[in-house]
C-alpha cells in the first residue's frame, strides 16, 4: 500500500486518495481552438521508468489536489504539493501569518 | 515407520487429552500437539497422496514447509482445504480428511495416473496442446483427467459461514517471528521505550528452541515473554506477516478460532492486522531443505531436525530406527538428541571426518559413516531399508547395493534463510557460497535481518547480530565498527543437492506435493526453458500449497549444474505474497453479505417502507421501485402510477441527486465555462437545465443550477454522476481554473428532495406549502423560490424549483435532511386528498421515455451532443470545457447513432432493452443501433422505447426497423420517431 504524505492532513494510506491523472499535463486555455493542442493533451501521455509526476485527489479528507511525485520503479514518493498555487503558498507561511491573514 | 509417543518429555498436557476425528476414525493426542503430531504418535504413516501420480505422502517436517500432510479440516460450508497438519493444532471435535485420494489414501485407486507418467512428465499441460494431440478432440480427453487431477483438497461451494475482521496498527517496530532472535530484539527495543510487535506464525514463542525442550531454553523464552509484555511490547500468536508492501505496511494474519473446539460466537474466525511500522525486524528463520536421492518422497523419509522437533516439542518418536543423512555439522545436535531419547540412530555424513562436532559425536559413541550418502530407499508404502554410496575424492558416488535397516529417514542439506518477506519488497536475494544458501540483499527500507533469517545459526551469533540491528535501530547514527559475527554452522557446509549414480536412472523427487522430480527439471533445461521463472511454471516447481519451501533449492541447484554454471548466476525465483495461503474472506473482512458496499438510504427511507415500496438498488442507494396496491404486480403499479401523474398528481423522491453549493464572485463565470450554454445572463431566481462535457467532447452529466444569489448557485447533478462531477470541479478549480475565486462544496446529504408533479401539482403545493404563491405568474416555469414551511411547532425553510422530469406541471422541493420524512408524509396527505399518489422508479422512467428524456442509460459516456440532440443548446460564442474536441470530424459525423423514439409496428407489441436495431433483411452484426429503454406508455396505450440508431429520426422516417432481440429470442418489426414522444410542445410543463 503506498502512503502519501498530504500537506493538509499528513501521512494517509494512499485508498483515501483518488488517481487522477499524469500531473504533469498543461492543458490549453479554454480560448485555444486549436484541436491538436486539446489533443495531445487529452490522449498523449509519457509513460516513464522512474520518476514522475502524478495528480491525486484526497478524496476522503481536505479534497485537496495534490500533485505527487513517484518513481514508478520502485514506487518512492518524493515531494508532494498543492495543485493550486496559492494553496501551496498559503501552507508555506509560518502558523502564525496564517492566523494573522 | 510406525510413530509412537515417548513415555514422557514434550511442550504437549499430557493432562489434557483430545480426541479427533481423522477419516472418520478417532484419533487421540493432547493439547499442545498440531494434527501432525497426533497422528504420528498413534501409528499414521501414509497421510496423503500426491498430485499428480497419487503416490502415498507421509509427514515431512514440522512447520509452514509441509508438502505432504495437508488435510482438509472441518465440514460442509466450514471446510478448509490444504491445511498444513503441521501448523493446524487439533481440539476436541475437530475434523480432519486426507485429499486426494479415492476411496482413502491408504488404497487409492489414482495411483493407476503412475502408470501413464511417462505422458506426466515436464510441460504435460502445455504439451496436451501441441504435437501428436494438436487439433485432435485428444485435447478433450486430457481436460477432464486434468480437472479432475487439479487440485488436492475440494473447497465448499456453500458461502462461507465464518464471520473476519480488519484491524489496523501503528507501531514502531514489527518483529516478525518470536525464535530467539526475534524475542530477543523485541525485549531490547521495547525496554529502550519503542513500541514493538511481536508477531509469530506458531502457537508458542520460541522458534528453534521448542525442539529441544530442555530447561534453559524454556527460561529463557518465559523471561523474554514477561520482559516485553512488561515493556509494554505486544506479542501475537498464531499470526503470519504473509505480505510486505510499500510504505513498510505489513498484512498479518491472525487465526483466532480455529483451534478452539466452542469458539465464543462473537469472535471472528480470523483478522485481518494492517500494520503500519515505523522499521521492521525480521526474524523470519531459516528453513531445512532436503537431498534429492531415489524414492526420497516415501512415507518416513522426513527432514532431519524435524525428526529432532518431534521428539522434543511434541514427545513423539517417528520410528525405532532412524538413519540422518546430512552434509553438515547441524544435524548431529539432532541426532545426539534422538540418540538420548533411545531412537536407533545412524548418521550418514556426506563428508571427511574433520570437523570438532564430527569428533564429539563419535567420542559419545555415535554410529557414523562419513563420507556415505542415500541412495535409494527401499519400500513402497514405507521406510523398509536404504541403500547407501560411497562419495569417491572427486565426488562421485558408487554404490555396492549396501542396504542398511530403518524405518525412519532423515535428510538435511543444510537451512535456507526465509527470504520471502524481503523479496516482497523487489529485493533480490543473493547466494551467499559460504553458507550455501541465498539470503537477502541490501535494501534502503527501514528493515532489519537478524538471526537465522540472515544465515545465523549458531544460537550466541544469532543474539548478537540482534543487538547489531538494536544498536542501528535506537543510534541510526553511530556506526561503530561493527565486528563480523561468523555465520554458518562451524563449518563451511558441503554442497550437496542431489545424489546421482552413472548409469542408473533414481527417481529423486524436489516437490513431493506436485511430484517435481529432478528428472523434470532436466527435462524442462534439454526442451530449453532453462530461466528459473520458465522452469518453475514449466515444471511447476514452487508452484504447490508450500510454495516451494520444501524442494526450491534442490531444483535451483539442478538446473544450475544441467546449465553448467553456479546457482548464483542462474538465480532464484521471485517470491511473491502471500507468505502462506490466506483465505479470502479474511481480507474481505466485515464488507461480505450486505455490507460488501455501503448502503445509502433516503431521509424518506421509512416513510417509502411504511407505503408497502418495493425497494431497488441503484448504485449504493436504495430507492423505491414501484408502490403496489391491492396486490399489483410491478407492471400494474407503475402504469397506474405513470397515469395518475399525468391526470392528477404524484410525488417522488429525489434525495440522490447530487447537490452542490458553488459560490463566490466568480461563480458565474465558473458555470459559464463548465457548462455548454450560456450562465452569464442567468437571473437570481432562475434555474436553468445545464450539460456538461468531458474534456474529450463527450457528455458527462445534465442538471439543473440555480441561482440564489448574485455570487450563490444550487448545482444538482444525476445520482450516479454525483460524485465525480464534484471531482472534476474540484479538480478544475485547483488545477486549470486557479485564477477563480470560487468555491465548490458538496451539499447531497444536507438537502432530502421531493417532486410533485401533475396537472394538480399546484393545488397540492398550495395546500400544503401556503408561504409561497405558486401561481403561474409568481412561480412560473424555471423559476427558483425559497420560503419556510411550519410543521409540527418547527420551522422548516425550503428551497423549490419549477422544473419537470416528467413532463407535468411540476416543482422539486428540497429541505434539509433531517426534515424530509416528515416533509414527505405531510405532502402525501395532501397529495392523497388530490387523487395522487407517490410514484417509484419505475414510472419516473416511463414518464420520462415518454417525453425523451435521457438519463445514464443514454448518457452513457459515448455520447456526443449530436447523439442526444442537445447541439443546439451548445453556445456558439464562448469556449467550455469540451468545446474543442467535441467538433473532431469523426464526432460530427452525420451517421453516428442518434437519439430516438421507437415504437412497434404491431402496437400490442413489446420489446426489450438491450435489443439491436437492424434494417429488415441485415437482422446481423452489430446492426444499426440499440434500445436504451422500454416502457408500457399509459398516455400512448402502447411499449415504446428510446435508444440510439444511425442517422436518428430524419434518416429513418416512414421506413421500417427491425428490433432484434436474438439471445431473448423475438424479433419484431418497428418505427423509428422522435424522442419527444408525448406533448413535443412541453404545454403541459409550461401551463
Ligand atoms: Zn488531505
Amino acid at each position: 500500500m503506498l502512503r502519501l504524505e498530504c500537506p493538509v492532513c499528513g501521512l494517509r494510506d494512499h485508498d483515501e486518495f483518488t488517481y487522477l491523472e499524469d500531473g504533469s499535463i498543461t492543458y490549453p486555455k479554454l480560448a485555444n481552438e486549436n484541436q491538436d493542442d486539446w489533443f495531445n493533451a487529452v490522449y498523449l501521455r509519457e509513460n516513464p521508468r522512474g520518476r514522475h509526476i502524478e495528480k491525486w485527489h484526497h478524496t476522503f479528507g481536505c479534497r485537496t489536489v495534490l500533485l505527487v511525485e513517484r518513481d514508478t520503479l520502485t514506487h518512492v514518493i518524493g515531494k508532494i504539493k498543492p495543485a493550486h498555487p496559492k494553496i501551496a503558498a498559503a501552507l508555506k507561511q509560518p502558523a502564525t501569518a496564517k492566523k494573522r491573514s | 515407520m510406525t510413530g509412537s509417543r515417548f513415555a514422557s518429555g514434550g511442550l504437549i498436557d499430557r493432562k489434557k487429552p483430545i480426541t479427533f476425528q481423522y477419516d472418520g476414525m478417532p484419533v487421540q493426542g493432547f493439547a499442545g500437539d498440531t494434527i501432525a503430531s497426533a497422528l504420528m504418535a498413534s501409528g499414521h504413516q501414509i497421510v496423503g497422496r500426491s498430485f499428480k501420480y497419487h503416490r502415498p505422502r507421509g509427514i515431512n517436517s514440522a512447520g509452514p514447509e509441509e508438502s505432504g500432510a495437508l488435510f482438509t479440516v472441518g465440514d460442509n460450508a466450514n471446510r478448509t482445504p490444504n491445511v498444513k497438519g503441521t501448523i493446524a493444532e487439533i481440539h476436541d471435535g475437530l475434523i480432519v480428511r486426507s485429499q486426494n485420494a479415492f476411496p482413502n489414501v491408504r488404497y487409492d485407486l489414482g495411483a493407476v495416473n503412475s502408470l501413464i507418467a511417462p505422458f506426466l512428465t515436464a510441460g504435460f499441460y502445455y504439451k496436451t496442446f501441441v504435437g501428436p494431440f494438436s487439433g485432435t478432440r485428444f485435447w478433450m480427453i486430457f481436460e477432464y483427467f486434468i480437472r479432475k487431477a487439479a487440485g488436492l483438497g475440494v473447497a465448499s461451494r456453500d458461502a462461507d459461514p465464518a464471520t473476519y475482521d480488519i484491524a489496523h496498527h501503528h507501531c514502531d517496530i514489527l518483529v516478525v517471528g518470536a525464535g530467539p532472535s526475534g524475542l530477543w530484539t523485541a525485549v531490547q527495543l521495547a525496554e529502550a521505550g519503542q513500541s514493538v510487535m511481536l508477531v509469530e506464525q506458531d502457537f508458542a514463542c520460541g522458534g528453534q528452541l521448542l525442539s529441544r525442550n530442555n530447561a534453559r531454553d524454556a527460561a529463557f523464552i518465559a523471561e523474554m515473554q514477561s520482559r516485553l509484555t512488561r515493556a509494554g511490547g505486544q506479542i501475537m500468536i498464531r499470526t503470519t506477516a504473509f505480505g510486505l508492501y510499500d510504505g513498510l505496511v505489513t498484512g498479518l494474519v491472525e487465526r483466532v478460532t480455529d483451534h478452539l473446539s466452542a469458539p465464543h460466537e462473537s469472535l471472528p474466525r480470523e483478522i485481518f492486522h494492517i500494520v503500519r511500522p515505523q522499521q521492521i525486524v525480521l526474524a523470519s528463520g531459516a528453513l531445512e531443505r532436503g537431498l534429492a536421492f531415489g524414492n526420497n518422497d516415501r512415507p518416513g523419509v522426513m527432514l532431519a531436525h524435524a525428526i529432532a522437533r518431534y521428539a522434543g516439542r511434541f514427545g513423539v518418536s517417528a520410528g525405532q530406527s532412524c538413519i540422518m543423512a546430512t552434509s553438515h555439522d547441524g544435524t548431529y545436535d539432532d541426532a545426539l538428541q534422538l540418540a538420548e531419547a533411545g531412537m536407533k540412530i545412524c548418521v550418514l555424513d556426506a563428508r571427511p571426518c574433520y570437523t570438532d562436532a564430527q569428533e564429539a559425536a563419535k567420542r559419545v559413541g555415535l554410529d557414523i559413516m562419513f563420507e556415505t550418502v542415500p541412495v535409494q530407499v527401499a519400500g513402497g508404502r514405507g521406510v523398509a531399508g536404504l541403500e547407501v554410496g560411497m562419495c569417491d575424492s572427486d565426488g562421485l558416488v558408487h554404490s555396492d547395493n549396501r542396504m542398511i535397516g530403518a524405518d525412519v529417514i532423515g535428510m538435511s542439506g543444510g537451512y535456507s534463510p526465509v527470504v520471502n518477506l524481503l523479496s516482497h519488497r523487489g529485493v533480490k536475494p543473493v547466494w551467499d557460497a559460504d553458507i550455501q544458501a541465498f539470503r537477502s540483499g541490501p535494501t534502503t527500507e527501514a528493515i532489519h535481518v537478524v538471526g537465522s533469517a540472515d544465515g545465523f545459526y549458531d544460537n550466541e551469533a544469532c543474539l548478537a547480530s540482534a543487538d547489531v540491528a538494536v544498536s542501528h535501530i535506537l543510534r541510526p547514527r553511530r556506526r561503530d565498527a561493527e565486528t563480523e559475527i561468523f555465520r554458518g554452522w562451524q563449518t563451511p557446509a558441503m554442497p550437496l543437492f542431489e545424489i546421482n549414480i552413472q548409469g542408473r536412472s533414481l527417481k529423486s523427487f524436489i516437490d513431493p506435493q506436485h511430484d517435481v522430480t529432478t528428472a523434470d527439471i532436466r527435462q524442462a533445461h534439454s526442451e530449453g526453458f532453462v530461466s528459473v521463472e520458465h522452469m518453475k511454471r514449466y515444471t511447476t516447481l514452487g508452484m504447490a500449497t508450500d510454495q516451494g519451501r520444501m524442494g526450491n533449492i534442490l531444483g535451483l541447484a539442478t538446473m544450475a549444474e544441467a546449465r553448467n554454471m553456479p546457482i548464483a548466476e542462474s538465480g532464484i525465483t521471485t517470491f511473491r505474497p502471500p507468505f502462506t495461503p490466506v483465505s479470502i474472506g479474511v481480507l474481505a473482512g466485515r464488507s461480505s453479505g450486505s455490507d460488501w458496499w455501503p448502503t445509502r438510504r433516503t431521509p424518506m427511507h421509512d416513510a417509502h417502507l411504511a407505503t408497502g415500496a418495493v425497494m431497488m438498488d441503484v448504485g449504493y442507494w436504495k430507492r423505491a421501485w414501484y408502490y403496489p396496491q391491492n396486490g399489483e404486480t410491478m407492471d400494474e403499479a407503475y402504469i397506474r402510477e405513470a397515469a395518475i401523474v399525468r391526470q392528477t398528481v404524484g410525488m417522488v423522491d429525489v434525495s440522490t441527486l447530487g447537490k452542490i453549493a458553488i459560490q463566490g464572485p466568480d461563480a458565474t463565470e465558473f458555470l459559464n465555462q463548465i457548462y455548454i450554454n450560456a450562465f452569464a445572463k442567468l437571473p437570481v431566481g432562475k434555474a436553468r437545465y445545464g450539460i456538461m462535457l468531458r474534456d474529450d467532447g463527450h457528455v458527462m452529466d445534465d442538471g439543473t443550477t440555480w441561482r440564489l444569489s448574485d455570487d450563490e448557485y444550487f448545482m444538482t447533478t444525476t445520482t450516479a454522476q454525483a460524485g465525480p462531477v464534484m471531482l472534476f470541479l474540484e479538480e478544475l478549480l485547483q488545477t486549470r481554473m486557479t485564477n477563480l475565486e470560487v468555491h465548490v462544496s458538496s451539499v447531497s446529504d444536507y438537502w432530502a428532495g421531493i417532486a410533485v408533479a401533475g396537472p394538480l401539482a399546484r393545488q397540492v403545493l398550495t395546500g400544503a406549502l401556503p408561504a409561497l404563491d405558486w401561481s403561474n405568474n409568481a412561480f412560473p416555469f424555471m423559476g427558483v423560490q425559497s420560503a419556510e414551511l411550519k410543521l409540527g411547532g418547527a420551522v422548516i425553510p425550503f428551497r423549490a424549483a419549477r422544473i419537470s422530469f416528467s413532463g407535468e406541471r411540476a416543482w422539486e422541493i428540497y429541505v434539509p435532511a433531517d426534515f424530509g420524512n416528515a416533509v414527505w408524509v405531510h405532502l402525501a396527505e395532501h397529495v392523497a386528498l388530490a387523487g395522487g399518489s407517490p410514484y417509484g422508479m419505475e414510472s419516473l422512467g416511463t414518464l420520462r421515455i415518454e417525453k425523451g428524456h435521457v438519463t445514464g442509460a443514454e448518457l452513457d459516456g459515448r455520447v456526443t451532443l449530436e447523439d442526444a440532440g442537445f447541439a443546439k443548446m451548445a453556445s456558439k460564442t464562448k469556449p467550455y470545457i469540451g468545446s474543442v474536441l467535441r467538433k473532431r470530424s469523426g464526432l460530427m459525423d452525420e451517421s453516428r447513432p442518434r437519439l430516438v423514439g421507437i415504437f412497434p409496428k404491431e402496437k400490442n407489441k413489446s420489446f426489450g432493452t438491450g435489443a439491436i436495431l437492424c434494417e429488415p433483411g441485415a437482422v446481423s452484426g452489430f446492426g444499426k443501433g440499440w434500445v436504451t429503454a422500454v416502457t408500457h406508455s399509459p398516455a400512448l396505450g402502447h411499449w415504446i422505447g428510446l435508444g440510439f440508431v444511425s442517422g436518428g429520426y430524419e434518416a429513418w422516417k416512414g421506413k421500417t426497423v427491425m428490433i432484434a432481440d436474438p439471445v431473448r429470442g423475438a424479433t419484431i418489426e418497428g418505427e423509428i420517431v422522435s424522442p419527444h414522444m408525448f406533448d413535443p410542445d412541453g404545454g403541459r410543463q409550461n401551463g
